[in-house]
């Protein structure tokens, strides 16, 4: 994966896969440590200890089309190569949350990438989830909340065209804001 | 900067529109395969543009939605197209510009683009 938010889509799916309803994905840059933490965390169906304990085995996955599973492996991966860290948690029932912790001055950092395209991918596809993103930089953040949106919407789905433009404009324009604020 | 008040704007201008989508019966389905092998392979912004273009040129009959590995992962960004007469047609290796075509030439005109297909990419 080239960027941090592709392995963001990616994890996600396995949420969606879970029956998730609600879907919390934060992102928490910290100037001080230099760390970029990513945390994806969902009220799915959830996992059995053996299961959390596999699933970062490559060669574990629960579909039947191949034998490998290369999601969380890869996650994982793409952060420890920074020197971060990786945790997985999770409880049958209640809901999983990953989190990969990033070093992001490393030379093997990826760039975040698109988080508005993930995003816009995300709720076209997933209507009916709702999904709450949340960017911080230091105690700087913002939140794009699609419970929120939804109760603005009154029934008009979320994945209308000027809906996701209007989330994907958002994200854009409050992360520009977050990032030029941390260069002054 | 955007705020959320803008999209009650959005919802007043859809609410009308939205009973129009209802009404529409035959619908063709377009399925991008989402796993870890077509995300890696750049599914993200052929899906994207598949919703663009649909939104764009206001294909009420069409929905855009994802699937995970479909076991072909060598051929990812794989795109099925659903047709109402009960057609699947498999597309492999897809890219945003070839998914402007494929909107304009099988989803609109109903020709299959048969040079993106699995048939003559697979040989």
């Amino acid at each position: 994966m080239p960027e941090v938010s592709l392995n963001v889509l990616d994890i996600v799916q396995n949420s969606v896969k879970a029956n998730a309803s609600l879907i919390e994905i934060t992102i928490l840059k910290n100037t001080q440590t230099k760390t970029l933490s990513v945390s994806i965390k969902d009220n799915g169906c959830g996992m059995t200890d053996e299961q959390v304990s596999r699933v970062i085995d490559p060669f574990y996955t629960t579909r039947t089309t191949r034998k490998v599973g290369l999601g969380v492996p890869f996650f994982k991966l793409s952060a420890e190569l920074t020197g971060g860290s990786f945790s997985i948690e999770s409880k049958v029932n209640v809901g999983t949350t990953v989190c990969a912790v990033y070093c992001y001055e490393h030379i093997d950092m990826m760039p975040l990438g698109d988080m508005a395209a993930t995003m816009v991918s995300l709720v076209s596809v997933n209507p009916s989830i709702d999904f709450c993103y949340t960017y911080a930089v230091d105690d700087r953040s913002f939140t794009l909340d699609t419970r929120e949106v939804r109760t603005i919407l009154e029934g008009v789905p979320l994945n209308e065209p000027p809906v996701l433009s209007f989330i994907s404009d958002f994200i854009k324009e409050n992360e520009a804001e977050l990032l030029k604020e941390n260069e002054e | 900067m955007k705020s959320l008040a803008e999209l009650q704007a959005i919802r007043d201008k859809m609410k009308g529109a939205i009973n129009m989508r209802e009404e529409n019966g035959d619908k063709i389905r377009v399925v991008v395969g989402m796993a870890t092998c077509g995300i890696a392979a750049g599914a993200r912004p052929v899906l994207n543009k598949f919703t663009e273009e649909v939104a764009k040129r206001n294909l009420l009959n069409v929905s855009v939605t994802q699937t995970g590995c479909i076991g072909i992962c060598q051929y990812e960004p794989v795109v099925e197209v659903f047709t109402p007469d009960g057609k699947k047609t498999t597309y492999v290796k897809m890219t945003p510009e070839k998914a402007v075509k494929v909107v304009a030439d099988h989803l609109v005109n109903g020709n299959v683009v048969s040079e993106y297909t699995i048939g003559s990419v697979a040989k």
